[in-house]
């Protein structure tokens, strides 16, 4: 029997070239899917999400005014936020779908707690957004003004409710409440089910509103630091053109509502993850011992090693004494801080270490950002400084690090749970899968969604070069953009 | 706890897990018919190679897959809702199927969105191999899923891959129907021709998948498809593929179309007659047994099926604003 038939006869599949120490176990290689799938999806559902306002704001000035400048800007992120949304589709549904392929025990045990919400979801946002973008991209010519605009309304309104939905499941496995757990087989397995017996409690978990308001400002800072960006680029190119250089404003003046909200509500919500994951405090410090805490300020590795060392020794710091103890209860320098060796098994320290570092630094870059733009705002210089614009250039996409980082905190900090003190990941894992198939399928998705992250890029990258086309600017060999970063010369 | 106004020891009504069994075959029937006709129209696009045409079909396709495609993600969430084993065990259990569905999902989707960002003609080539490679794929691949579902039969057996390709039959049926009452006389008779061929096809996939059924008592359902129910879905669906390759014939498409829907619908009504009582034969798991609790299914019922109302008034608004002959519109904003 060849290998694609024995595979697909359910046998489990040998691999020749992943054989051996290549082929990974079937859970490592379902949680490296997971991750790397959400990791790509987020990217293009933060999109939606923060990219919302921006549309609905274009599409209102310009059906009410009929100015020219916001025709173009609706147009233009219009289109990114259709090729946005249709990436988001296709990467999402593979990626739910593994919550049955991959994690099917985590979806019996679970799927009373999770189903729900997941249905509302696809019932009450995604449909939503789904038509009405239908509308919004087709529709110009075959609807009323009002309806048209109604329509962005609609698509914003369902891709900030879509984000409700998922971070009522997911803030449920952070901080689970409103269920008991109930033995049941499961799969041929005995285990315990959770039974929901409070869906309030259950929906509006301590972790919800800390998540939502978390999750949907930073894909509303990451999306107006990449509209920031592509409008700093084109005025860049181009001092005059109207219509972007109030696209810059506008997104300057979202910055600078939302970066230092984040800060601010950032500060409470760690006091909160304390109180209810402390493990994930811990391993956010790198805090072994049980007692005072001190704030890892600022971190660098001596080595390339110490990049990876768990406890995060060998590191130039700077640090404040305390003052972790301080932050971690709201006011008490002296405050005791459990640490890391009170458990048996902890999160990859290192990885949560580092992203919850790259997640803090880049969030006060980005208030700094918004500061300076706000300056310059106030002086009427916004885009005459070149060394604003490109400081912004190349800041479109740290936004996105920010996210993601952020993302990598909430999660790998769970580990070793799935369901915060009730499934391990291990747990949840398919028992039917064999390391072959997780394997292949891993390569797979990393070979496609590493090549949708490109191709998204470059289809970012076509349009801005088609909009400065029409803005009559002509490409030349210096001024060839070869990546996603423009390369920022010193010329002008 | 808080205060609740659900019952939390029974269900609202005595038959509900039926009800929500019921649920969850509309949200199958409606995916298969509104992406079905979807996937036609991608394998369709292969037989045209001028621009003009290809753009057409495109447009009758833009406004609404993205939408169409929801209703799997209904169809998977409202099964995890309500029958969290049976969700867990259909993906994990046809691991690679379910994966290769929604990879091809995903090649469908992204093709004719990649295709419009540039001129380039071998970029657009690729990008419709993606667009027909998908669109023919991802029915393959979700009939054979239904198949080892149903008939608890191996993947390379006749049941299953007869379901799979019957899947795609009636995909092209569909498809067919829509293109020739949305487009114009050439391309309508076009439509026509592949639409007579695809329905005898597919009249023939399910003669002999049931002949293969009866033969073998493939999961057990010789006697389903012999009874009273299963004759008369197999007598209908003869009756509107025949009727509609009658009414093709005569060049009226739109009734053509209404007899080509019900194909799909008839075919998800075939799927539920032969897992009922059970829900997952292959365990012989029943409905009942299969449900959540009462309080997670009243809660589901109440917050979820109104929307459901609102949904398929929201289907009725998208097919009203973009109702009508096509023009060639192209795909894209």
């Amino acid at each position: 029997m060849s290998v694609l038939a024995q595979s697909l006869a359910g046998g489990g599949i040998v691999l020749p070239i992943l054989d051996g120490p290549l082929q990974l176990s079937p859970e490592i290689a379902s949680r490296a899917q997971f991750g790397w799938t959400i990791s790509v999806h987020i990217l293009f559902a933060a999109l939606s999400i923060g990219l919302a306002p921006f549309i609905v704001y274009f599409t209102w000035k310009s059906v009410r005014t009929d100015d020219e400048r916001f025709e173009r800007l609706r147009s233009f992120w219009i289109k990114v936020f259709a090729a946005g949304f249709v990436m988001g589709t296709v990467t999402g549904i593979p990626m739910s779908f593994q919550f049955g392929t991959n994690f099917p025990q985590f979806s019996s045990v679970a799927g009373e707690m999770i189903g729900g919400p997941l249905a509302f979801e696809a019932k009450m946002a995604f449909f939503l957004e789904a038509v009405f973008l239908g509308v919004l991209l087709f529709g110009r010519e075959r609807v009323s003004d009002r309806t048209y605009v109604l329509s962005s309304v609609l698509v914003g309104f369902g891709a900030w409710l879509s984000g409700f939905w998922i971070l009522v499941v997911n803030s449920w496995m952070q901080t689970p409440r409103g269920y008991e757990m109930v033995p049941e087989m499961v799969m041929g397995q005995q285990m315990e089910v959770a039974k929901l017996t409070d869906p309030i409690a259950a929906f509006f978990n301590p972790r919800m509103t800390w998540m939502y308001v978390h999750m949907i400002n930073a894909s509303v800072i990451a999306v107006a630091l990449l509209v920031a960006g592509v409008s700093a680029y084109i005025v860049w190119k181009k001092r005059d053109s109207e219509a972007w250089n109030t696209a810059l404003k506008f997104a300057v003046l979202i910055l600078l509502v939302s970066a230092p909200l984040q800060a601010i509500h950032g500060d409470a919500y760690g006091r909160h993850v304390e109180d209810t994951q402390p493990q994930k405090f811990a391993a956010m410090e790198a805090h072994y011992e049980t007692g005072t805490a001190d704030l890892h300020l600022f971190a660098v590795p001596k080595s390339p090693d110490a990049l990876t060392d768990p406890r995060a020794e060998n590191l130039f710091t700077i640090s404040l004494p305390r003052v972790g103890s301080f932050l971690a209860s709201g006011g008490d320098f002296d405050a005791e801080v459990l640490g890391l060796n009170e458990y048996e098994e902890n999160p990859p320290v290192a990885l949560v270490f580092w992203s919850f570092r790259i997640m803090v630094g880049l969030g006060f870059l980005f208030i700094g950002l918004a500061l300076w733009g706000g300056y310059l705002m106030y002086r009427d210089r916004l885009s005459d400084s070149t060394r604003y614009l490109k400081a912004m250039i190349v800041a479109s996409p740290l936004g996105y690090a920010a996210l993601l980082t952020g993302w990598y905190v909430t999660e790998i900090g769970r580990q070793p749970w799935v369901i915060q003190d009730e499934l391990t990941t291990s747990e949840a894992v398919s028992s039917t899968l064999s390391g072959g198939e997780a394997t292949l399928t891993l390569v797979g998705f990393l070979v496609i969604y590493g090549a949708l992250v490109l191709v998204a890029l470059y289809i970012l990258r076509w349009l801005i070069q088609d909009e400065l086309r029409e803005l009559g600017v002509k490409e030349s060999a210096g001024d060839r953009w070869y990546g996603p970063i423009p390369g920022v010369s010193d010329d002008d | 706890m808080t205060e609740l106004l659900l019952p939390v020891d029974s269900y609202l009504v005595e038959p509900l897990p039926e009800i929500w069994f019921g649920l969850v075959m509309f949200a199958l029937t409606m995916y298969i018919v509104l992406d079905g006709f979807d996937f036609g129209i991608g394998m369709l696009y292969a037989t045209q190679d001028n621009d003009h045409d290809r753009e057409t079909l495109l447009s009758a396709f833009g406004p609404v897959w993205d939408a169409n495609e929801v209703w799997v993600i209904a169809f998977g969430t409202m099964t995890l809702a309500a029958f969290p084993d049976v969700y867990s065990r259909l993906l994990s259990e046809h691991y690679l199927l379910a994966l290769g569905f929604v990879l091809a999902l995903l090649f469908r989707g992204l093709g004719p969105e990649l295709r419009e960002q540039r001129d380039d003609e071998r970029w657009q080539r690729y990008c419709d191999y993606s667009f027909i490679g998908g669109s023919l794929f991802a029915p393959l691949l979700f009939g054979m899923i239904a198949g080892r579902w149903v008939f608890d039969a191996a993947t390379l057996s006749l049941p299953t891959l007869l379901t799979g390709i019957g899947l795609v039959a009636v995909s092209v049926v569909t498809g067919a129907a829509f293109l020739a009452a949305k487009t114009g006389p050439s391309l309508a008779g076009e439509m026509r021709d592949y639409g007579i061929i695809a329905t005898l096809a597919y009249l023939g996939g399910v003669v002999a998948l049931l002949a293969v059924v009866v033969v073998t008592d493939a999961g057990g359902h010789a006697g389903t498809v012999l009874s009273i129910p299963g004759a008369a879905i197999v007598v209908l669906s003869a009756g509107a593929g025949l009727g509609g390759i009658v009414l093709a014939g005569r060049g009226e498409y739109r009734a053509w179309l209404a007899t080509a829907l019900a194909l799909p619908v008839l075919l998800s009504l075939l799927v539920a007659l032969l897992l009922y009582p059970t829900i997952y034969p292959p365990t012989g798991l029943t409905v009942q047994e299969a449900v959540v609790s009462p309080l997670a299914l009243n809660l589901t019922t109440v917050l979820g099926v109104p929307v459901l109302f609102v949904v398929l008034w929201y289907f009725k608004f998208l097919y009203g604003v973009f109702s009508g002959p096509l023009e060639g519109e192209g795909y894209g904003a």
